[in-house]
């Protein structure tokens, strides 16, 4: 946060401050817990180890043990799984067709701007729980349907940003230059409007992973989003309730992961590295 | 008002009501997407082919997709949003006063981040990047950055359960004097509100930079004028616009958050009715929900946006 | 010094980048101003003419921090004042008058409130009294309607009028002190003429003194006693308007005089060739959508007619909206053609680009006016010049390095920029790239929309030269647009003058002053500055074309 921005570091022409690197290091963490989590978990997953339920946090059990005696520790590395799984497949999908479509309507423009634009805003007028919600009741709720219903829920404001975006830089004199050059459609799109969307569009994308990861905690909080056995942070939540009078760890630690991640992707994301624009100087 | 100025009004309801359309048809086509056959759900364990048979015939799934939307838009707009699946009643009376207990909950959460909201955004604004403004970001980042049940759980845990100064649950009917409402409101309404006016002021402050950074804000400046004029007299007037977007924005949060702290509190509303009714399919029942809430929604974002236009003086005059 | 207004000694500014590194802008800068004295600070984009301005009133932009020297207005020392002092200064004491009024007035105040704030700010007098001194000012300014201008709203009336009721804003409070900055830069030149004059008037018959920011030396002869000449945040030479503009002493502003005396421009190609390389008859064009009649719903240019000779160069002139860019835009085919005919090389040149060949598009190529959106900010040198050669020569390896190495030379760069983004380059070698890019294609004719007119005057005299070598070398022809008559005059043959769309004459540039007979054509040339003292004192111009061409 800008609370201690003074600490800067600079390599490779970039400047990095000291919360940009902490949150880095916050996200590298989770990403390697969810590719290796299987490598990582003490006790299998689903296995009863404590007679106790919502233990305390021992030696034995890191984290305590949850609502049947389960290992609280395995549950949220495996949980990391689901939850940076789905959402990232999620945001990519959202994203890839958000600015694909937005591109598109920028350089084509006319009544295929048009059409396409009024539709997506109407369907992101839906607010997207109650969506979720929607869907969820009708088609059931699996792993790819979950995946699917939170890319259409954030497809339209990843559209509209990448349009805006697009609209921008398709009125620059390059682009101008390179259509009376004589070069197509695909060409503009890729090598004139695309470089020059790609960071305040990769920024977008982390905002759209922590609404993603948000939704998903959500809706599995609900009861809706991943189903048991499987368990993503918020379903851990929603399972360990109950300990909630007691404030038992089992409740508090999935809690604290899903608000780790996501305050360490938006830190990232205000404290992204800064060029160094003045070495000459 | 003036011929221009009406056209847009016109134009901005017209856009609304075509997002209506849209949106509808978005509700019906999603739980129209049902695998298997609703009748035989229904039926569950009672499934006979007959049974599924005369089930269907009675409620009308053998017509096509397209008259079965028609008839339950017609129904829809004359007020008859059918018969739950679940219990036989009619939705309109299951949704009764739930309705008016839900409007409660977000009419009042609304009515108190809006101004919560504008102050912290202003004031954050004017004082950019003062140790003031670095703590509201950084709390509002954290806000921001939590889901809307980890607040409300948080809060039932601290103000509920170690404080006991609230009732963990907010049960509207069992309420007798005012101070019993107070408490009883006091959680629910309070964490809406803060999940609210959060991005609220997030997006206030954001567009009041940019107007900060305008030319003509300069030139007060250079007429000597105070950081209060300056941003009262010549900046807010010219946010309007803006700012009426973030708090349309900012709506969808109410949406979603009363969703949420309607089932966390166990609150007799429409959000904890439809939540219900998710687990037991009761599909009649959720696509009046949902249209309700993308009702509102819309409503809401069309009157912020129309705000806005009436703050342009280019419009005005 | 005699009656000192105003004392800037040893000024020293340092900003601070995004990346948190400080550089200094102002490096030790020392003038004076007296007492109804008007000092001129002249210097290219970057020079620091504004921020040493903007210290006589205590204040700097975001980033910018006055680190040393002092700068003492009227005995009180505004370097080192409080934000509130400050305040109390501002508007009272000093006044500003802004670069372009129409961003300066808030969108959402009528003018009369914003024009009257500063007295009431200050408390200096009720309203009633301050209304009727800003309808006073009004009509000192020439506005017109001074009763009721003030009640409208910035967007109802015009940039030149806006720019006079800033001035008006400025004067409410009878301040000590005028910083005018850029005021007619955003202007068209017969409204220009209309502005300064206004600014004269009410400047000479006071005691105020005044500073004036500007790049455009000719401007400045007109307004200023003094003239102090900045570079790099440097004092360059500092001496009376007379003794800068008859005796310059430091070479650079030899150099800036030099550049506003271009040489005469000789056609390179004798007489004898009668080659037609463009040929545009009767052509309409315009914007929105396309009436019964085959019309848009705005037409942007009427009935034009022009023909090019190859090896020759034509200029079209003309004010902001005349439609001379979109002529441009017409011939490129970005904007294709309602009606008419234009034949490129004596073959038929279709309308819309899409429908033209390879070959035609390489033949003709078009040079925008802003360097800096012109070239994709994401690609190095080497590769926007590379593409060309490889779409409209299939050049590949080696020999599209080698070629790219052969363009840098010819528009003399280094050859190591290849390696560079465009946003390392400054705005003169931005405009170079676009023009080698151009070259690229081996083209017959070049559009050249306005490629001087954002660019230092120095630096575009530069590129004006080169444009010339070009020519001599590869046969060139330019068609030429610009708003700026010396500089059309430099490099151009011909001259069509255009207004509202339509051609309203064409003539000879050589003797253009002289052969002019069309009535807008004679305000628009003698509306241009010149580097001369008397020049806009001894400027008559009747009123009756004044108001018929110049609505502002």
């Amino acid at each position: 946060m800008m609370l201690v921005s003074g600490f800067r570091l600079s390599y490779w022409g970039f400047s990095f401050n000291l919360v940009g690197i902490v949150a880095s290091v916050v996200i590298l963490f989770w990403a390697v817990v969810a590719i290796f989590a299987p490598l990582l978990t003490p006790y299998p997953i689903g296995l009863i180890v404590d007679y106790d339920y919502f233990g305390p946090m021992t030696s034995e059990f890191w984290l305590g043990t949850d609502y049947l005696g389960r290992d609280m520790l395995s549950r949220v590395l495996y949980g990391a799984r689901y939850t940076v799984g789905i959402a990232l497949a999620g945001v990519f999908l959202a994203c890839f067709l958000g600015v694909t479509l937005g591109m598109a309507a920028a350089s084509i423009g006319g009544l295929f701007d048009t059409v396409l634009s009024r539709f997506l805003d109407a369907f992101n007028s839906i607010p997207s729980l109650l969506f979720g919600l929607v869907v969820v009741a009708a088609v059931g709720s699996t792993i790819p349907v979950l995946i699917i219903t939170l890319a259409l829920i954030y497809a339209p404001g990843s559209y509209r940003f990448s349009r805006a975006l697009a609209v921008n830089i398709n009125t620059m004199d390059f682009v101008t230059v390179a259509k009376a050059r004589g070069e197509g459609t695909l060409y503009v799109i890729r090598e004139e409007i695309f470089p020059n969307i790609i960071s305040p569009v990769l920024a977008d994308f982390g905002l759209r992973f922590v609404w993603i990861v948000l939704l998903l905690s959500g809706l599995s909080f609900l009861g809706i989003g991943v189903q048991p056995p499987n368990a993503d942070w918020g379903a851990l939540v929603r399972e360990n309730l109950g300990a909630l009078p007691f404030g038992a760890p089992a409740v508090i630690v999935p809690s604290f992961a899903i608000a780790s991640l996501t305050i360490s992707v938006n830190m990232l994301i205000d404290n992204l590295p800064q060029r160094v624009r003045d070495q000459g100087e | 008002m003036n011929g221009l100025i009406l056209s847009v009004l016109l134009q901005r309801l017209g856009i609304a009501l075509i997002s209506l359309f849209i949106v509808s048809l978005a509700v019906f086509a999603a739980t129209e997407m049902l695998p298997g056959d609703v009748a035989e759900i229904l039926l569950g364990q009672a499934a006979t082919p007959d049974a599924v048979a005369g089930l269907r015939e009675a409620m009308g799934l053998n017509e096509p997709a397209i008259y079965r939307y028609f008839r339950w838009l017609g129904g829809l707009l004359t007020g008859d949003m059918g018969t739950s699946y679940v219990n036989d009643t009619s939705v309109a009376s299951m949704i009764g006063d739930r309705l008016s207990n839900t409007l409660k909950l977000a009419g009042v959460a609304a009515l108190l981040s809006v101004p919560l909201a504008m102050f912290l955004g202003v004031t954050s604004a004017m004082f950019r990047l003062s140790p003031y403004d670095r703590i509201i970001s950084f709390l509002t980042i954290a806000v921001i950055s939590v889901p809307e049940f980890m607040l409300a759980t948080g809060g039932v845990l601290i103000f509920a359960v170690y404080l006991q100064w609230v009732p963990a649950l907010s049960l509207a009917s069992e309420v007798s004097s005012f101070g019993e409402l107070l408490r009883t409101f006091a959680l629910p309404v309070g964490i809406l509100t803060v999940t609210v006016s959060v991005q609220m002021s997030r997006m206030t402050r954001a567009a009041l930079i940019d107007i900060l950074s305008s030319p003509y804000v300069e030139m007060a400046t250079l007429k000597g004028a105070s950081m209060p004029r300056v941003v009262l007299k010549h900046a807010l007037p010219n946010a309007i616009g803006p700012i009426a977007n973030a708090v349309a924005l900012s709506l969808s949060y109410l949406v979603g958050g009363v969703i949420i702290i309607e089932t966390v509190f166990n609150y007799p509303g429409v959000a904890k009715l439809m939540v219900d009714a998710v687990a037991t399919r009761d599909l009649p029942l959720i696509q009046s929900c949902a249209m309700i809430f993308c009702f509102s929604y819309l409503f809401l974002i069309t009157l912020a946006d129309i705000a806005g236009i009436l703050a342009n003086p280019r419009l005005r005059t | 010094m005699k009656d000192d207004l105003a004392q800037i000694r040893d000024l020293q500014v340092t900003a601070t980048t995004d990346a948190g590194r400080q550089i200094a802008i102002i490096k030790g800068v020392s003038f004076d101003i007296a007492k109804g004295e008007m000092v001129a600070l002249i210097g290219e984009s970057g020079s620091g003419k504004t921020t040493i301005a903007l210290t006589l009133m205590g204040y700097t932009r975001t980033g910018c921090e006055i680190t040393g020297g002092s700068v003492l207005l009227k005995g009180k020392e505004m370097a080192s004042l409080t934000r509130a002092e400050a305040a109390k200064m501002r508007g009272a004491v000093a006044a500003y008058v802004p670069q372009s009024a129409a961003s300066a007035f808030n969108p959402s105040q009528k003018i009369m409130d914003q024009v009257v704030e500063v007295s009431r700010i200050h408390g200096l007098m009720s309203d009633t009294q301050a209304q009727e001194k800003a309808v006073e000012l009004f009509r000192a300014l020439a506005l017109p309607n001074p009763e009721i201008i003030g009640d409208r709203f910035p967007h109802q009336v015009s940039g030149g009028q806006l720019q006079r009721l800033s001035a008006a804003m400025a004067l409410i409070a009878d301040p000590a002190l005028m910083i005018f900055d850029e005021p007619t830069t955003a202007l068209d030149v017969t409204t220009q003429v209309e502005v300064l004059r206004a600014f004269k008037s009410v400047m000479q018959n006071s005691d105020i003194g005044g500073v004036y920011v500007s790049h455009d030396l000719a401007v400045v002869a007109q307004i200023a006693d003094r003239i102090v000449v900045l570079k790099g945040g440097e004092v360059q030479e500092e001496g009376t308007a007379e003794q800068i503009l008859t005796a310059p002493q430091h070479p650079y502003t030899k150099q800036l005089v030099a550049a506003f005396k271009p040489a005469e421009y000789a056609t390179p190609i004798d007489e004898a060739i009668t080659d037609t390389i463009l040929d545009v008859q009767n052509t309409f064009a315009g914007y929105g959508l396309i009436g019964k009649d085959g019309m848009p719903a705005f037409v942007a240019l009427k009935d034009i007619s022009l023909t090019l000779k190859r090896g020759q160069n034509i200029g079209v002139i003309g004010e902001s909206g005349c439609g001379k860019s979109t002529l441009a835009r017409t011939i490129a085919g970005l904007l294709p053609r309602a009606s008419g005919d234009i034949q490129f090389d004596g073959k038929p040149l279709q309308a819309d680009l899409k429908d033209r060949s390879r070959e035609h598009l390489r033949r003709l190529q078009i040079v925008f006016q802003f360097a800096d959106t012109a070239l994709n900010p994401n690609k190095p040198i080497g590769t926007i010049l590379g593409r060309p050669l490889s779409f409209y020569h299939n050049m590949g390896g080696r020999q599209k390095e080698k070629r790219v190495e052969e363009l840098l030379d010819m528009v003399h760069l280094p050859t190591s920029l290849k390696y560079r983004l465009p946003g390392e380059l400054s705005g003169g070698q931005k405009q170079r790239i676009n023009l080698a890019r151009a070259l690229a294609a081996e083209p017959d004719l070049i559009l050249c929309d306005e490629i001087t007119s954002a660019l230092d005057t120095v630096v575009a005299a530069a590129i004006l030269d080169l444009l010339k070598e070009l020519q001599n070398e590869l046969g060139l022809s330019y068609l030429f647009i610009s708003h700026d008559l010396s500089t059309v005059q430099a490099i151009c043959d011909d001259v069509v003058v255009m207004y509202n769309g339509e051609k309203v004459e064409q003539t000879k540039a050589a003797d253009m002053m002289h052969a002019t007979t069309h009535p807008y054509s004679k305000l628009l040339l003698s509306s241009v500055p010149k580097l001369d003292l008397g020049w806009l004192d001894s400027l008559e111009q009747d009123p009756e074309l004044m108001r018929k061409f110049s609505d502002r």
